[in-house]
């Protein structure tokens, strides 16, 4: 098995009958994750307008409180570390996907989930103590922007954690097929894109707030 | 359909090694715990610091960049994958940029007190 | 139950209750229609579940003239109350229905009309010139086009329950806010363009994906046909843009349903930002239109000067910098603000740099004339009205990037006067010739050449008196959006004459549309004996049959140079070789359909606050979406044989027209 590691499309495709030229990346694998990572571009501008927003609107607490009253870094922080660590977990699960071992893949992909789901609960956490103090999102633009921010952040964690449960029914029943992986790739993509998300958020929302 | 890759050869295209996660955890890990270290510490004044984590935020993307979404490692050229980050976070710079100068001058320029 | 929903929405005011009974009658008619003639299985089987770009163009375009007919009537309407409503009298509608009817208008013809007739025409022409047999994600695709129906249709479903929205295509706050307009107008707005929006952005993935991937062998990026250029160009600026659109549409949506401050008057909220992040989409919006406009001219002007287009890497060049600075002139939208004179000018003057590779581009479409032998069919004549009215309006764009001048005449009728050419000059007239010059292709037949010559001199004449005068009344001090004014002012009669201009466009579309319906029925006179290629074209998509099978492609074609058909004419390529070979392509499904059901009533819910429905209908959402990633990509296939006798029967027909 002295195949090399990175190999290229023209040597694994059939040849045009035509014209003996291969058919270039035009396989279902190359395709998705090409897509995948475009999707992944729009959402960055997605959250770059709502970072605009609390940008723009972070000091605008309307005589009601700001970052440096409402912020726990010692939340933040748990939160960030717990999200990386799901982040490199899940990277495990690829990993063992590359062996076809699909009880580690589950195993991983459960570690992660268990993970993306505690990130969630802190963060609703924070959530509920705002509003029952009387902070909620329409206290202030301020708090509009940052529950607005931070939350749709983590909407696309939950959506994650969906997928994952989808992910994996599908690897259970299916075991690591060509479709499976692919599949296990575009949500490590999201999953990744996510913890990338999140360093600007502890970043300009919770470490600048306080600052 | 016949040209579609099977399995083997998909995963032979697949870039993460444990390497590449080890290095890229260990990184994000530690740029972490500096930036919450200066903010929490306050070593430092509050200027030096907000330039501190920001720097800090943009290598922290970078790492995760390459080592977790290997941006920039793609095997087919050309690396449209990659052409498509750096137009995107173009345009995004600019919309930013753009729209923080905007509001900033607008808002520089109504009645005191609005 | 009902939400907020109750039996007063189904109360109009007199002068909407024709508009609500007509369409409810010919909603019927339709479904009468079919039933009769037994075609629900057809219709099911070859459109509804489609994944075939080619069907998917049609259905795009389909849409595009209902919805065409729905943004010109209220154009009509508007200009008729404009050249009423003077002094003593006040026209025929309310002050409250003129800004509904407005507000729909440019609604309609931006995100119905002109997005659909770009994608309609993507999905058609794109894999035919790339030498592809399909695009990236059907599905993908199809789900694109159910998700603009739905929206299109939530705007319908405006007109009979409830009311639209009031506050203009762009719906500022503080107006479109909870505070100032409480009711369902502004809701059924934000959702209708949200869905459309997102299916737009999903379209746009797929599409740039396809130019990027499924080129045949040989084609590289510069021996691509020009239309695919403009659309390769067009892509990244849908993909880039959209997202800000939602997430603006998004903050307002959160301060209408749950008190947010984002752009309130109180709280600490700023209006002025949705001004600016809305106009951050925006600009990009209006080149989003434009550029595949371009480029059907591209196509169409070689054609019918039997001459390659000049300056091919020029356009190339222009088509990619005019994408890219796009991104940098948005606040030309908003000079008056009140921004300083440094961030006026610094925009002004993107403004008018955009202008040159503009300029580039016309100079080398007449230099591809010069020294050809021009045919002046009725896509040629169109193309002379865009050059003519297009670079007209394009300079009172150069006019108003400048802040002062802008300031005098910024929201009054010069500005309406400046974006119609350019919308109606550019974007409008481009797809009238690119409907005329690729309707042979998909449906085996011309449009009635004649009635065609009529129509354009109607809406060429039509357009000149409607709009001239605007220019005029803008300099005089007419604003936009006006329902009534004083007789002193002196506008009437330039109004009157605005009147009669919209009425002779009246004239041409109607000819127009009666043109079409005489073409079908008077196909066989018209029919395209060529076989597929009817003006002796130089790009792939006329080396196949018309209509073409539904592989596209028996064989994909090697390409070696631009103009691959005109290779193989003038000798310089070999014809493909007839080795066929199983074809495998994607089945249909329901999926696309369903979840743009699901999405319309997702919206109506929302703007209804019906929260069961809403939560229902997104929760069906996600099941089809979770379905549709669980199972396999599955695929018909056509063999060999049936290869073979499709060939073979294009053929036959060939040699029957000898």
């Amino acid at each position: 098995m002295n195949k090399p590691l990175t190999i290229h499309h023209q040597d694994t495709l059939e040849l045009n009958p035509d014209t003996h030229l291969p058919d270039l990346h035009q396989d279902t694998f190359s395709k998705t994750t090409q897509g995948f990572w475009m999707y992944l571009m729009t959402d960055s501008l997605l959250f770059a307008t709502l970072f605009c927003a609390y940008a723009i609107l972070h000091t605008e607490t309307f005589d009601g409180p700001s970052a440096q009253d409402l912020f726990s870094l010692s939340t933040a922080f748990t939160e960030t570390m717990i999200l990386l660590l799901s982040s490199v977990t899940c990277g495990f699960s690829m990993m063992a996907a590359l062996r076809n071992k699909k009880n580690q893949v589950l195993a991983w992909l459960g570690v992660s989930f268990l993970l993306g789901a505690s990130f969630v609960a802190i963060e609703l956490t924070e959530f509920t103590q705002l509003v029952q103090d009387g902070n909620s999102w329409q206290r202030s633009a301020f708090l509009s922007s940052f529950f607005t921010l931070v939350s749709t952040h983590g909407m696309h964690v939950s959506f994650g954690l969906l997928g994952m449960i989808v992910m994996a029914a599908q690897l259970f029943l299916l075991g690591v097929t060509a479709t499976t992986f692919r599949r296990l790739i575009t949500f490590s993509m999201f999953w990744h894109f996510l913890d990338l998300v999140w360093i600007f958020i502890f970043t300009f929302v919770y470490l600048m707030g306080v600052v | 359909m016949t040209h579609d890759l099977s399995l083997k050869e998909i995963q032979k295209q697949w870039h993460g090694t444990l390497k590449s996660y080890a290095i890229g955890f260990l990184a994000s890990f530690l740029l972490t715990v500096i930036s919450f270290a200066l903010v929490v510490t306050r070593l430092f004044s509050d200027r030096i610091v907000m330039y501190a984590i920001v720097g800090l935020a943009i290598l922290q993307a970078i790492v995760q960049l390459l080592f977790f979404l290997h941006v920039g490692q793609e095997e087919d050229k050309p690396r449209w994958a990659t052409i498509a980050f750096c137009f995107t976070f173009l345009i995004l710079l600019i919309i930013v940029i753009g729209s923080l100068w905007i509001m900033h001058d607008l808002n520089a320029r109504m009645m005191p007190g609005m | 139950m009902f939400g907020r929903l109750t039996l007063d929405a189904f109360k109009h005011e007199s002068s909407q209750n024709g508009a609500v009974f007509s369409m409810l009658f010919g909603a019927i008619c339709l479904i009468g229609l079919i039933s009769y003639l037994k075609r629900w299985k057809w219709l099911w089987n070859e459109w509804l579940t489609t994944v075939d770009p080619k069907r998917i163009g049609i259905m795009y375009i389909v849409v595009v003239l209902i919805m065409f007919l729905k943004g010109f009537g209220d154009a009509i309407m508007i200009r008729l109350q404009q050249a009423m409503s003077v002094g003593d009298s006040h026209g025929f509608l309310s002050s409250t229905h003129f800004q509904e009817v407005f507000s729909s208008h440019g609604t309609t013809m931006i995100f119905f009309v002109a997005m659909g007739a770009i994608f309609g025409l993507m999905n058609l022409i794109i894999p035919l010139q790339i030498g592809a047999r399909d695009v990236a994600f059907p599905f993908l695709n199809a789900l694109g086009f159910w998700l603009f129906a739905s929206g299109a249709f939530l705007t319908i479903v405006s007109l009979t329950i409830g009311s639209f929205s009031t506050a203009g295509w762009l719906a500022y706050p503080p107006l479109s806010g909870i505070e100032y307009s409480p009711n369902e107008g502004i809701d059924y707005w934000i959702w209708a363009v949200q869905i459309a929006g997102v299916g737009s952005t999903l379209s746009g993935i797929n599409f740039l994906v396809t130019i990027l991937k499924m080129r045949c062998p040989g084609m590289t990026l510069m021996k691509m046909p020009i239309f695919t250029w403009s659309a390769l160009c067009t892509m990244p600026l849908v993909v880039l843009a959209f997202p800000i659109l939602t997430a603006t549409l998004y903050m307002l949506t959160l301060d209408r349903y749950l008190g947010m401050h984002f752009f309130t008057v109180d709280g600490g909220g700023n209006y002025m930002m949705y001004v600016n992040l809305i106009w951050a989409w925006g600009h990009p919006e209006v080149y989003i239109i434009m550029l595949p406009m371009f480029g059907v001219f591209s196509e169409i002007v070689p054609t019918f000067s039997e001459k390659r287009l000049f300056g091919y890497v020029s356009m190339v060049w222009a088509l990619i910098f005019i994408a890219f600075i796009s991104f940098i002139v948005w606040l030309h939208h908003f000079f008056t603000m009140g921004a300083s004179p440094t961030v006026n000018v610094f925009f002004a003057i993107m403004t008018m740099i955009i202008a040159i590779p503009t300029g580039v581009k016309i100079f080398n479409w007449l230099f591809t004339k010069f020294r050809g032998r021009v045919h002046f069919t009725s896509p040629m004549l169109w193309f002379f009205a865009f050059l003519l009215n297009f670079t007209f309006a394009g300079m009172t764009g150069i006019l108003l990037s400048s802040p002062p001048v802008d300031f005098q005449v910024h929201n009054s009728l010069f500005l309406i006067a400046h974006f119609h050419g350019m919308a109606i000059g550019g974007v409008l007239f481009g797809f009238f010739a690119a409907f005329t010059y690729w309707f042979p292709k998909f449906t085996g037949f011309f449009l009635d050449e004649t009635l065609n010559r009529y129509a354009f001199w109607c809406w060429l004449s039509g357009f000149l008196l409607a709009f001239m005068p605007l220019y005029m009344l803008g300099f005089m001090g007419a604003t936009r959006r006006l329902d009534h004014y004083d007789a002193s002012t002196g506008w009437h009669p330039l109004f009157v004459i605005v009147g009669i201009g919209a009425f002779i466009i009246l004239i041409g579309a109607t000819i127009q549309f009666f043109g079409l319906f005489w073409s079908i029925i008077n196909r066989k006179k018209n029919w395209d004996h060529t076989g597929g290629d009817p003006w002796n074209g130089r790009t792939l998509e006329w080396s196949i049959s018309s209509p073409p099978p539904i592989y596209n492609f028996a064989v994909i074609p090697t390409v070696d140079q631009l103009d691959p058909l005109w290779a193989i004419k003038r000798g310089e390529a070999p014809i493909p070789q007839k080795r066929y070979e199983n074809i495998y392509l994607p089945i249909n499904t329901p999926m696309g359909l369903y979840i743009g059901i699901f999405s319309l009533i997702f919206g109506f819910a929302m703007t209804w606050h019906i929260w069961w429905l809403a939560i229902v209908s997104f929760v069906s959402i996600l099941v089809c979406v979770i379905i549709r990633l669980s199972g396999e990509d599955e695929h018909e296939i056509i063999t060999v044989a049936q290869v073979k006798e499709i060939e073979a029967a294009h053929a036959r027909r060939m040699k029957s027209y000898e």
